[in-house]
């Protein structure tokens, strides 16, 4: 079974394994992963699972919608490769994924 | 002074009651501020925490199925340790620190959350009870709707709040003829502006529902099955089927009974304790107060709920931290994405970036004596996180900046967020 990496503005990193149909936000709130408030539950309304994907695994993530790249656009800690968590679908091709934190959620 | 760090919750038992968005933030936090007791949810919908906003979006389109409304597995609770209890608390011992079931168990508790949520307010008319009359809370509710669907045509929505609205979109996405009745003289009128409720209006006529004001409903008439909804006017609208979304009454004669203090919900002070100091309260059946505004407030809200939660939680195992976030709320119909920050009550002044008459897309900004305090944005994303930041500082700014498109939003953030 594959896993993913998600490291904290600290450098606290937290693996996680991957399964199947749930996104990368439902695996950060299912392992319980501190600093991403997903406070809507993963539709892509309110900009709080911002994560700054590492730039070796953007292409990977897919492609980025309008109103999730409008949000993304206004995160003061936006990066080239930020996403929102809720909006990636996780897939085995993601195995051995690296995402950063930012230091707030907005 | 020295003291002995000891984990919170040892040897303890922390029952939640209900299982709904704030129960499943509430044992979450639990675990995650160290509460090493137990903690046991008593739910009386049969099943798990699950996510309600696509109740009445994605999962009555059918885009969505039950399983994926679940807010964590059964493998989450397992795994940290957090018992799931079928089943309904008739009454709280305050004293004895016990419940009781409707099964006539008992259930032992250190601490008790309450997270009741809400209930429909039905409508006590003739023809109430016929068949085809449905209200949209549970789970339970939209799968009878779901099930009806295939042999329904025509629908009745009374009611044009948010719920109202959301379920006249997904019904007509599929193709549903659809009425909504609305008492008030316009959709929303306790939510927004005119100008907000005017497009929502414009943009249902557009998509071919029919929206009647000012309109009340007399009656339900049909044999076993609604067939017509008779209005207070004379007015009658055939239906295969009427949806019922006229408000939500909290959860809080469990708590009443149990001698805490009800005043529109059960009352909370900031970090959402009850006035019994092993007892708290979270989610829309919560009146809490909010120092900011020096009121008390209950709102019905997802992401109320999960905030209310992280606090109450902290509250349990003993730490003392005020909820300060700012309240925000969402609706999506059609390809409408509503995002909104902060709370209008009380405003004197909109200002609209963008227009509201045409188009899909504008912003409302809601001031009360030059002082930012909500915003109403559809398909405005950049709008609304740049209200989230305004409203998190307390400054007035100049009010025609806001609504002048030339500047672009990032522009404003910049200006009107550096001089905070």
């Amino acid at each position: 079974m594959g896993r993913m990496t998600f490291i904290e503005h600290d450098g606290t990193r937290h693996e996680v394994e991957i399964e199947a149909d749930k996104s990368l936000m439902q695996h950060a709130a299912d392992n319980m992963v501190p600093g991403i408030d997903a406070d809507c539950g993963g539709e892509c309304a309110c900009g709080t699972c911002h994560v700054i994907v590492d730039h070796q695994w953007f292409a990977k993530t897919g492609a980025i919608n309008g109103n999730e790249k409008q949000m993304l656009e206004m995160t003061p800690e936006g990066a080239p490769t930020s996403r929102l968590a809720c909006q990636i679908e996780v897939t085995d091709a993601l195995d051995g994924l690296v995402v950063h934190l930012p230091e707030f959620q907005m | 002074m020295s003291h002995s760090p000891s984990q919170p919750g040892e040897n303890q038992v922390c029952v939640i009651i209900g299982a709904s968005h704030a129960a499943a933030q509430l044992a979450t936090s639990l675990r995650q501020q160290g509460w090493s007791g137990s903690i046991r949810m008593i739910g009386d919908e049969g099943g798990l925490p699950y996510q309600r906003p696509p109740l009445s979006k994605a999962f009555l389109c059918g885009e969505k199925g039950a399983d994926s409304l679940i807010i964590r597995p059964s493998a989450f609770y397992e795994k940290h340790q957090i018992e799931f209890i079928p089943g309904r608390v008739t009454a709280i011992d305050r004293a004895a620190k016990t419940l009781t079931l409707a099964d006539g168990s008992e259930q032992h508790y250190d601490k008790l959350a309450l997270c009741t949520g809400t209930r429909v307010i039905r409508l006590p008319i003739k023809g109430a009870s016929l068949a085809g009359v449905h209200y949209l809370r549970t789970l339970a509710d939209v799968e009878g709707i779901r099930r009806e669907l295939p042999d329904t045509r025509r629908v009745v929505i009374i009611g044009g709040g948010y719920i109202g609205l959301e379920t006249a979109a997904s019904l007509r996405k599929q193709g549903i003829d659809v009425v909504v009745l609305e008492m008030a003289e316009r959709v929303l009128q306790r939510v927004t502006a005119p100008q907000v409720s005017a497009f929502y209006q414009r943009m249902h006529s557009e998509a071919g529902v029919i929206i009647e004001t000012s309109t009340m409903v007399a009656a339900f008439d049909g044999e076993q099955r609604v067939e017509r909804v008779l209005c207070a006017d004379g007015r009658s609208y055939a239906a295969d089927m009427v949806i019922v979304g006229i408000g939500v009454r909290p959860n809080s004669e469990l708590a009443e009974a149990a001698g805490l203090e009800i005043d529109n919900g059960i009352v909370v002070d900031e970090y959402c304790q009850t006035q019994d100091p092993d007892i708290v309260a979270a989610g829309d059946c919560a009146n809490q107060w909010d120092p900011g505004s020096a009121q008390r407030r209950r709102l019905e809200s997802v992401p109320n709920a999960v905030e209310q939660a992280k606090t109450a939680a902290a509250t349990l195992c003993g730490e003392k931290i005020p909820q300060i976030s700012l309240p925000w709320f969402w609706s999506d119909q059609y390809d409408l994405k509503l995002q909104m920050a902060g709370l209008n009550q009380g405003y004197d002044q909109v200002v609209i970036r963008g227009t509201a008459d045409s188009g899909s897309s504008f912003a409302a900004f809601y001031f009360q004596q030059g002082q930012l305090i909500a915003a109403d944005c559809v398909n405005r994303a950049p709008e609304f996180m740049l209200a989230k930041k305004l409203l998190g500082q307390k400054q007035t700014f100049d009010l025609t900046q806001l609504a002048d498109e030339a500047i672009p939003v990032k522009q404003l953030m910049a200006e009107l967020t550096a001089s905070a």
